[in-house]
């Protein structure tokens, strides 16, 4: 019962997105604690402090590292500069590599990105709100498919999924790799719970009494309120679509349709391969160049995840 | 106690029904129709064709075996009574039942006191210790992986500098019996962030007046932590169990990219997922493949809903 509480309290955060002031509030001004200002813990501070390493060093050691030469790689101390400062000669070297496939890798990973990530949060979002708002034949079982869904480990459907996709002659194209990331149960559920809440149902009463049309509806009134769930889901199909690996793997056999990880980790193979060419540092500036613009968006979004997460963990 | 929040709700046609809306009565009142259908339809046609149609073939195809001569002769349940004595999956099973005892523990005992101390009002710094325990998560996992198995190997990474500088010989993180603790750890690193902020914000969550009331009681921080905030926190602690648990079975990732580096250490049945893989695209044994994934595939959820029986009896009880 407490859990459902934050979730109908934090209903003014659409109503604020709304009025076209996006704020990334946390909670609504009455919940706000007066800062009781306790002492801080000294204990607490080296934990924590502790923790933070722990998760930073392996980060501070990839940048660091893509700044060094092959030589100084494999000669120098691993968590400091050394040598000549040659980021930008691997960064260049890791654009012109074969024939610059990794812009291309780049370009797949966007393309899959936009088109899967996008195409999931617009499905997620139609299909919650229908399940939240609409009471039509059949709802029961297309709620209980969805959480039985959720339940299945997805490996179960990886080798499935892919003989499927090669009988329809799909395998090896980007739409093996669209396709399925087009489909989130979980952000369904997490709109589906958002939007119970979020949207009234006396809103959409009045609008259809103005006649309005269900569809036109959705797109002025029920969107808005919806935006926060929305972005919640966008940012959690970017970042599984932008780090997708499993999927990939099975579907592609050709280089020149792999996203990053694929890619990164096939030249990372590479080092260890008899007779073959050992490229670590361009794997190590590959993988700080794929971990920036995923970083960087998520340092952006991840203070509106919040009240989606919250809604999630409603039972 | 809703009705009352005041101004910034004001611009809200209803604030009484929102209650009513959460109810199993407030739905049902809506009518019935098809229009509903609109929305929902896009999605659960992309569905059929990405889960509900590869589920059935699974199933089918667990059922059949392909010979050299014949083609595809139907077994019954020959597959799968060969995976019941398979040692190779069932060792694979084993350990990452290990794995999910000891990994799963630790990383969420993890997440929790962390963001129980971001929550505790005895900390400076929130947002940045809350950023920087975040941030692995945004990364992808090829590249955790590398970046750990670089730093593990012993040319230029973190055990190769500690060898170095004080002249020892640590044994190295990718032989065969330290390697299920390394990848525990590259998966902890991976996803203690992600735990945290799903324990933070549903901390977050708890009504204020339970901590005005506990502390005009009396309670202390520890009291209020296990009288208060754990109980209160129970549905996003069971929610964290039942994905990791999902997690841990599905491993994958981090044994087939460390196998690169480390071939001795990690054989071709490690994971259940791993055997899956390999018996389809390095032996095209698809049929019995299908097999094994789907005993995987009941076995984790059984342990899933296990757990979340657990919790919810848990609660009943509390």
């Amino acid at each position: 019962m407490s859990a459902i509480e934050p979730a109908v309290r934090s209903g003014n955060a659409p109503s604020k997105l709304a009025s076209g002031q996006i704020q990334a509030r946390r909670r609504p001004a009455k919940a706000q604690p007066t800062p009781r200002h306790k002492r801080a813990s000294i204990t607490l501070g080296i934990l924590m402090t502790a923790m933070m390493l722990y998760c930073l060093v392996p980060l501070w050691w990839l940048v660091v590292n893509s700044t060094k030469t092959m030589d100084s790689l494999y000669d120098s101390f691993a968590f400091w500069f050394s040598g000549e400062f040659a980021l930008f000669d691997n960064i260049v070297e890791t654009f012109t590599y074969a024939d610059g496939i990794f812009l291309r890798w780049l370009g797949n990973t966007v393309l899959y990105v936009v088109v899967g990530a996008g195409g999931a949060t617009l499905l997620a979002t139609l299909a919650g709100y229908g399940l939240a708002k609409y009471n039509f034949p059949g709802r029961k079982a297309v709620f209980a498919i969805i959480l039985g869904a959720l339940a299945i480990p997805g490996s179960v459907l990886a080798v499935p999924q892919f003989l499927l996709f090669s009988g329809l002659g799909l395998t090896n194209t980007p739409w093996s790799v669209i396709i399925p990331s087009m489909v989130s149960a979980f952000g369904l559920y997490l709109v589906w719970v958002y939007a119970q809440e979020a949207i009234p149902d006396e809103l959409l009463e009045a609008a259809r009494l103005d006649g309005a049309g269900e569809i036109r509806i959705f797109f002025v009134i029920s969107l808005r309120q919806l935006a926060p769930a929305l972005i919640t889901v966008l940012m959690f199909t970017v970042v599984a679509t932008w780090n997708n690996y499993f999927l990939p793997l099975i579907m592609l056999s050709d280089e020149r349709w792999y996203p990053l990880p694929v890619g990164l980790a096939q030249w990372a193979a590479q080092a260890s391969g008899v007779g073959t060419d050992p490229i670590p540092n361009l794997v190590i500036t590959g993988s700080l160049l794929t971990v920036i613009p995923i970083s960087a968006a998520f340092l952006y979004l991840q203070r509106y995840w919040q009240s989606g997460l919250t809604a999630g963990s409603v039972k | 106690m809703i009705t009352d929040v005041p101004s910034s709700r004001a611009n809200k046609p209803v604030t009484g029904s929102t209650v009513a809306m959460l109810s199993v009565k407030g739905r049902t009142r809506r009518k019935l129709n098809w229009s509903g259908w609109w929305f929902v339809g896009p999605f659960m046609l992309l569905f059929a064709v990405v889960f509900l149609a590869p589920l059935v073939y699974a199933i089918y195809l667990s059922l059949f075996r392909e010979t050299l001569v014949g083609g595809n002769s139907f077994v019954g349940f020959e597959n799968y009574a060969k995976a019941m004595v398979d040692p190779k999956f069932w060792d694979a099973m084993l350990r990452v039942t290990i794995f999910l005892l000891v990994q799963v523990p630790i990383m969420l005992g993890l997440a929790l006191f962390a963001a129980l101390a971001l929550d505790s009002a005895r900390l400076r710094w929130v947002p940045f210790y809350r950023l920087s325990i975040f941030l692995p998560y945004a990364v992808p996992g090829v590249v955790a992986v590398m970046i750990w198995g670089y730093m593990y190997g012993s040319q230029f990474g973190l055990v190769a500098d500690i060898n170095r500088f004080f002249g020892v010989d640590l044994p190295s993180p990718l032989a065969e019996n330290l390697i299920m603790a390394s990848i525990g750890n590259i998966v902890t690193w991976e996803f203690v962030g992600y735990n945290m902020l799903i324990f933070f914000s549903a901390l977050k969550a708890v009504p204020q007046e339970l901590y005005e009331a506990a502390e005009i009681d009396g309670a202390g921080a520890f009291r209020t932590i296990f009288s208060i905030k754990l109980p209160s926190i129970r549905g996003a602690m069971i929610i964290a169990t039942i994905f990791s648990v999902i997690g841990s079975f599905q491993l994958f990732n981090e044994p087939s990219i460390l196998q690169t580096i480390a071939p001795n250490s990690i054989t071709s049945y490690f994971t259940p997922n791993l055997y899956a893989f390999n018996l389809s695209f390095a032996g095209s044994q698809f049929n019995y493949a299908a097999a094994i994934a789907i005993v995987s595939g009941i076995i984790t959820m059984v342990v899933a809903y296990l757990v979340q029986l657990g919790g919810e009896k848990k609660e009943a009880k509390a």
